[in-house]
């Protein structure tokens, strides 16, 4: 699925990246705790996330993951969004809980990574 | 790479808002080596909870790593208040960060058990009211 898709299912507001909209993400993840997302994560390209701090940032960076979707309507601001641009990834916003941000994008097929249980 | 390539970074305590600039100029630095992506995500992970670490617990610190093609070394230097318990601390879930930590996204008690899974080696060395230093070492191709 291509970032311009997930945009699209959560009737999502680009904030910066639009560059790179058209690349390919394969899987994602939703968490507000950075440090699970740092334990549990494997090759996911998309964070949903309620949590609006540079750290949120900087974990997708660590993690290489291509997009932040900030869910609830979360306003990142300046230095969050500059950061992300240094890191050459994609913020979004939508208004969708996170519940329903996540079950729209696995119901479309984006789905989690295999060892995500452990 | 035929020599040992070390860089330093002082790690600002009071600034949350910086913790992981180092973790991030070192991703950029090993990825302009040609390590590979997983070995490169590895090391980030783990230099970036310590850092992480060292700014909640600590009151900053040094950060210096070492990149030899045999091995990656991090250690971690904190003046804080020292680790009352290693063991205790290496457990999953077991937390001394305060409320607010939480509310960042961190303080969830993964940090030093992240640390260790992402690493081949780490070596934690603590006293109370001197501080802490944390040794990491990653196996190149390993």
């Amino acid at each position: 699925m291509k970032i311009q898709e997930v945009v699209r299912i959560l009737n999502g507001e680009v904030l910066c990246g639009e560059e790179r909209l058209e690349s390919d993400v394969h899987s994602a993840c939703g968490s507000d705790m950075m440090s699970d997302v740092l334990a549990y994560v494997k090759d996911q390209s998309v964070l949903l996330t309620g949590l609006c701090n540079p750290q949120t940032v900087r974990t997708a960076e660590m993690m290489d993951m291509r997009c932040i979707v900030f869910v609830r309507g979360k306003e990142p601001d300046e230095t969050i969004i500059e950061l992300a641009k240094e890191a050459g990834i994609v913020l979004v916003k939508t208004r969708l809980r996170m519940y329903s941000a996540c079950g729209r994008l696995y119901s479309a097929g984006l789905g989690e990574n295999s060892e995500e249980h452990v | 790479m035929s020599e040992t390539v070390k860089l330093h970074y002082d790690v600002d305590g009071d600034n949350f808002t910086a913790a992981g600039e180092a973790s991030s100029e070192v991703k950029r630095a090993l990825k302009q080596m040609g390590f590979p992506s997983e070995l490169v995500r590895r090391v980030t992970i783990a230099m970036y909870e310590g850092e992480i670490n060292m700014v909640i617990h600590g009151g900053g610190g040094e950060a210096d790593v070492e990149i030899s093609s045999e091995e990656i070394r991090i250690v971690l230097t904190d003046h804080g208040p020292g680790i009352p318990n290693v063991e205790l601390a290496m457990q999953e879930g077991y937390s001394t960060a305060p409320d607010n930590v939480r509310s960042l996204g961190f303080g969830a008690g993964m940090g030093l058990p992240n640390m260790k899974r992402y690493t081949d080696s780490i070596a934690i060395d603590t006293e109370l009211g001197v501080g802490t230093t944390v040794t990491m070492t990653i196996k190149v191709g390993g």
